[in-house]
């Protein structure tokens, strides 16, 4: 095997490779052609350049926002694996994503309007519901001391994706008609951000998130094996875990927030990834995060070009392929 | 090297119980949520010391709070004189390692992923494993007779195995103690006496200092010079296994009748049960 240094730059560079690919070729695709050589030709102005125009303002927004919430939704579903010592835990099926879009229908159908440290409030409100959703889940994991089997763990996991889905309907029964088109995204999952604006907002989330994952993989590596396990090799098991717990809500409530909950990308994709660089969180974190972006951004490409010029929401192509992968899981680890 | 003095420890919070209580349910309630009860415990450098008792007597809560996974609800632990509450957790692990009864891996860790991970407390919040930390996990390797396997995937192993790559990712942190919770239990006598002799051979050539737990009261007699017994979280007699390991003491322990005698080939001590008492 090669040292760790080595199998982590070769990652970086694979996955970071068919990042770049994609953010380039993606906004290249749509009901009008354009041409790469003359959305990247300087000779010709901006304001003259209809096809840099189409790629800069029309499409890359919406493949920038694929890319940032495939990345978060992909980071996040790793660490609650690794915290929760269960392949099978994400975002979706533990229930934090449907805590989070709770959150993002409450602050519209309300009308909330406030900022905290600059952050609009619903971002916040998708935060704070996905920082619920899994402290109750988490409490329940923790509370008997030697974590959770599956079962137990995807029952809590459908419970809550249940109570909060009907919490989201009664909110939704309760809008007006013009809220309810602003709140369809938290129910299907769509990137048509239009702007970069909606991308911006939630960039201080996302960075303070994923500056909090960078300190995490080692430790997740050993937490995995054991929260006593970790405490004897010298990992601040309580310290480690509340940074993990925090992070992964900042991640999910920013995604969230942007598109609704995307599901299953928590799950594909860290899954795909671990097939090509192995357990070791140091290598799967990053990877997953690049791979993320990579996966929604070409889910986003067949919900775009498969029944053009009708656009899919990106959620329906992402579960269309998610389901049968978590059946095929759950199949394979409970032989 | 390690000390721990008057050290008692209660899950959960140590609840006080109500004013309304009836005394007795108060007293109950106290007692069923302490599992150790002013313990005083020894080990110097070089010693390979047992704690013997039966279920639910404390053996696995002492050894973490020996290890400083947990903390002592009262008396407390020191490292070479100094309180285990004023080392950091990175520190303690330099020192002090700990091998679980079991150890599952929810992910595919390869079992020269699960030896590396021991030298996490050497190494910086961002510094990855370099070829001297390699070195040392190889030679962790070949000294619990792993090496063969270093690039399977831990949980394909069987129990002795995995017992004895624990054992390595332990000596990987390069500790000057090593505790151990009931290493042998769920192996076959074969796996058996293969984890004793790797334990015999590490104290005696490496001189790593041992703690180990155990039901098995022969490996303790031909391991241990010296012996904790352990009943309802109190210390019931420690000292020398020879003097410790008698029926009187196996009968106060298990309530079980036991018949100890010399083995004539291996020389030390042998417990063979009779009865309840």
């Amino acid at each position: 095997m090669r040292p760790i240094r080595s199998r982590l730059a070769i990652s970086l560079t694979v996955f970071g490779g068919l990042l770049l690919a994609a953010l380039i070729v993606a906004p290249v695709v749509g009901s009008t052609s354009i041409s790469l050589l003359r959305v990247f030709d300087r000779s010709v102005p901006f304001a003259d350049n209809l096809d840099a125009q189409i790629f800069f303002i029309a499409r890359l927004p919406r493949v920038v926002a694929a890319a940032l919430v495939g990345a978060a939704l992909a980071a996040a579903g790793v660490v609650f694996q690794a915290l929760l010592r269960n392949p099978l835990a994400t975002p979706d099926t533990l229930g934090v994503s449907s805590g989070a879009a709770l959150g993002a229908m409450l602050a519209i159908t309300f009308h909330l309007d406030f900022r905290i440290a600059g952050l609009p409030a619903i971002p916040l409100a998708s935060f704070a519901g996905s920082l619920f959703a899994l402290a109750v889940v988490y409490a329940l994991a923790t509370g008997r001391r030697r974590g959770l089997s599956t079962t137990v763990l995807l029952l809590a996991g459908v419970t809550m994706t249940g109570f909060l889905s009907a919490l989201t309907m009664f909110t939704q029964y309760l809008a007006n008609f013009t809220d309810t088109f602003r709140t369809v995204r938290w129910l299907m999952g769509m990137l048509d951000v239009g702007s970069y604006e909606p991308i911006v907002v939630v960039l201080p989330m996302l960075v303070v998130a994923f500056a909090m994952f960078a300190t995490l993989p080692r430790a997740l590596d050993l937490i995995s094996l054991g929260a006593d396990a970790a405490a004897a090799r010298g990992v601040n098991v309580p310290r480690a875990e509340r940074m993990a717990l925090l992070s992964a809500s900042l991640a999910t409530g920013a995604a969230v927030s942007i598109s609704g909950p995307i599901a299953f990308v928590g799950l594909v994709v860290p899954h795909l990834v671990r097939l090509f660089v192995g357990s070791d969180h140091r290598l799967v974190l990053p990877a997953a995060a690049l791979f993320g972006a990579v996966f929604l951004i070409a889910c986003d490409l067949v919900a775009r070009a498969a029944f053009a010029p009708i656009e899919l929401p990106v959620g329906i192509i992402t579960a269309v392929i998610g389901g049968p992968f978590f059946l095929w899981l759950l199949v394979r680890s409970s032989r | 090297m390690l000390r721990a003095s008057g050290v008692s420890f209660a899950y959960g919070r140590a609840r006080k119980g109500r004013a309304s209580d009836p005394p007795a349910a108060a007293a109950a309630h106290l007692r069923s949520a302490v599992v150790l009860d002013d313990v005083c415990l020894n080990v110097d450098r070089g010693e390979l010391v047992g704690i013997l008792g039966p279920n639910g007597s404390g053996k696995t809560t002492l050894l973490k709070l020996l290890g400083g996974m947990h903390r002592p609800t009262a008396g407390s632990v020191t490292l070479d004189d100094r309180p285990l509450a004023e080392w950091s957790h990175r520190e303690i692990a330099r020192r002090i390692a700990f091998v679980p009864q079991e150890t599952i891996a929810p992910f595919d860790f390869s079992v020269l992923d699960i030896v590396l991970m021991g030298r996490f407390p050497h190494l910086g919040a961002f510094a990855l494993e370099g070829p001297e930390d390699l070195a040392i996990a190889r030679r962790a390797l070949q000294a619990t007779g792993t090496a063969p396997f270093e690039g399977r995937a831990f949980s394909t192993l069987s129990g002795g195995e995995k017992q004895r790559v624990v054992i390595a990712s332990a000596l990987a942190q390069d500790p000057q103690l090593l505790l151990l919770d009931e290493p042998t239990a769920s192996l076959d006598i074969g796996h058996q006496i293969e984890v004793q002799k790797l334990l015999q051979q590490l104290n005696a050539d490496q001189g790593v200092t041992m703690l180990l737990s155990t039901h098995d009261l022969n490996l303790a007699a031909a391991l241990c010079r010296r012996l904790v017994l352990l009943k309802d979280g109190r210390v019931l007699a420690s000292g020398p296994t020879e003097q410790v390991l008698t029926p009187p003491a196996i009968r106060a322990l298990y309530g079980v009748d036991a018949d100890i005698a010399r083995h004539p080939a291996t020389g030390h001590l042998t417990v063979v049960p009779i009865g309840r008492a």
